[in-house]
């Protein structure tokens, strides 16, 4: 839109989207003000006070103590590797088969995936139990990885789009020279996927990372919590000292704003992808 | 080994050896839950016992009669005004991030950022956000001298859905937005443009040209909006337990409950398809709605 004659609004529209910003912003803020007092501090002083010393990191190491947290990520980050390749790798196999080759169930396989999006995870997990207590999966980090492991219908759709665009004649070219089809996957469709793989792997790993009832449901070992679980715990015996809570949420939130600030790009464009699909 | 086989058939081989591995995830961990909720919906069973037994349509017949699933559902509903709300600030700000404000982009990534924070962490993050004595909230009203309204915002039967409206509105507003902006996006800018020069103020060229452009995604996302409300679990779940006395329990919460806290798995499974139901139901409504636009 041409911006010459709209200058006067252009302050009201700042003012209106930083509104925004400082109703976005103000929880997390008074997160920080509190993570950084002591506990005399939290108690004699408003939440609104700056703490005394911003260098004071106590409640930060005692609550990845108290609250294994070390743990807690390397769980979080064992199933976000495991399933997030498995991801990669079949929901490129997938889409290489839809996308460049006609067979008889081809409909039908693309419908499965798209009904099954149809439902919510959550409202299957009474009958999920029983097929993962049966596997004898119950309380192990499997349970978790096999339940995130499998391709779903957004990732299929995004790596379809890209198939779309990697030119046959590609394919053509390599089977004049003799090359298998397997080889075209790996060294030519694979490759050339990247794009929407990096796409992939960074909603993914938001995704698994977010994830709360699966590892609640199916991982209640005390050794198997995950970022989401740990602060669970954590918050059920701990909820008063609020101090080292606000430590504690903001070690959970934190890493993964951090993967949303540097990797914008691509959220955006699985969300937008994930949302019109 | 593999040069010397036809490529017809390297590609039968193909399409077995790749398809093996996601076909059995999906039938597995998807399609047999969904079959196997079914069927467990028609029974009546504890979860662990090795007997069930045929409980007809008996489960639904409760799930329907019973009152406090219902008040439950009602819960829900005011989500649905919150999400109303949210969709509408949602494309509010998508229309005024698509002009070309300084400083759009950083606007949308902070705008955008609580959709991609962790659940848990937001429910914690706003308890301390609403506690009633030592919550931001209440020391701000005092603080300004509205002491009256600083109520205690879990504990109130009235407030508590309200408040865990607010913070969902907080939490995917951002996502309303992106979408909102993608498709303003994609609205062809001469016809922007051609409006302009025929004298239509800026809003008009909203309102008349801009709008009718993007109604199919202004419907996408009042269904997503809709769903999304009819599946409230994690923020009641976490932070109230459905409390005080049920006063947030929505449906999914009751459905979790019955079947995980008083182990009757029958139940909980005929609530469940009770709701996917009215998720199918909400979506076929979607596709006939898509339909008539683009006819």
């Amino acid at each position: 839109m041409n911006a010459a004659g709209f200058r006067p609004l252009s302050l009201i529209q700042h003012l209106i989207l930083w509104a925004a910003v400082v109703v976005i912003v103000f929880p997390p803020s008074v997160l920080v003000l509190n993570a950084f007092k002591t506990k005399t501090e939290f108690s004699q002083t408003s939440v609104f006070k700056l703490p005394d010393n911003f260098l004071n990191f106590d409640n930060f190491g005692s609550v990845i103590t108290r609250a294994h947290l070390d743990r807690a990520y390397r769980n979080t980050l064992i199933i976000i590797v495991a399933a997030v390749i498995g991801n990669v790798l079949l929901g490129t196999m997938v889409a290489y088969i839809l996308g460049r080759f006609d067979f008889k169930l081809k409909k039908a396989v693309l419908g499965a995936y798209i009904a099954v999006s149809f439902i919510p995870t959550i409202t299957t997990q009474v009958a999920t139990f029983t097929v993962i207590n049966n596997l004898h999966l119950y309380n192990t980090l499997w349970a978790s990885i096999v339940l995130h492991l499998g391709t779903n219908v957004l990732q299929i759709f995004i790596y379809l789009q890209f198939l779309r665009n990697i030119p046959r004649e590609l394919d053509e070219a390599a089977m004049m020279e003799g090359a298998s089809l397997f080889r075209i996957y790996r060294t030519i469709i694979f490759p050339l996927l990247t794009p929407a793989t990096a796409t992939i792997v960074i909603i993914k790993t938001i995704d698994i990372y977010n994830d709360m009832f699966i590892p609640y449901l199916y991982m209640p070992s005390q050794n198997l919590t995950v970022v989401s679980t740990s602060l669970m715990h954590f918050s059920s015996e701990r909820s008063t000292e609020w101090e080292l809570m606000s430590a504690a949420i903001l070690l959970i939130m934190v890493p993964i704003v951090v993967v949303y600030l540097f990797f914008q790009k691509y959220v955006f464009a699985g969300i937008v992808n994930g949302a019109v699909k | 080994m593999v040069n010397g086989m036809s490529y017809a058939l390297q590609k039968r081989i193909l399409i077995i050896l790749f398809l093996l591995v996601p076909i059995a995830l999906l039938a597995v961990f998807a399609l047999y839950p969904a079959l196997y909720l079914v069927y467990l919906s028609f029974m009546s069973w504890d979860g662990y016992s090795p007997d069930k037994t045929w409980a007809g349509i008996g489960n639904y017949k409760e799930v329907f009669a019973n009152k406090e699933i219902w008040g439950a559902f009602l819960h829900n509903l005011v989500y649905l005004g919150w999400g109303l709300l949210q969709n509408a600030l949602g494309l509010f700000f998508a229309i005024m991030l698509n002009s070309k404000v300084k400083g759009r982009n950083a606007y949308r990534v902070l705008l955008f950022m609580p959709y991609i924070m962790n659940g848990v962490a937001v429910a914690y993050m706003f308890n301390y956000v609403f506690n009633s004595e030592y919550g931001s909230f209440n020391t701000l009203l005092h603080g300004i001298g509205l002491d009256s309204l600083a109520i205690s915002w879990f504990g109130s039967p009235k407030a508590v859905n309200h408040v865990l409206g607010f913070i969902t509105l907080w939490k995917f507003m951002g996502l309303n937005m992106v979408i909102y902006l993608a498709a303003l996006q994609s609205v062809p800018s001469e016809i922007i443009e051609a409006a302009r020069m025929d004298g239509a103020s800026r809003l008009q060229t909203t309102l008349r040209v801009v709008l009718p452009n993007i109604t199919k995604v202004i419907e996408l996302n009042l269904f997503l909006t809709i769903i999304g409300t009819l599946e409230i679990f994690d923020l009641p779940f976490i932070l109230t337990g459905g409390g005080p006395l049920g006063a947030s329990d929505t449906f999914l919460t009751k459905t979790i409950d019955t079947a995980f806290k008083f182990n009757n798995f029958g139940m909980a499974s005929a609530m469940s398809v009770t709701l996917i139901t009215a998720v199918i139901v909400v979506l076929g409504l979607q596709r006939l709605a898509t339909r008539r636009w683009s006819d």
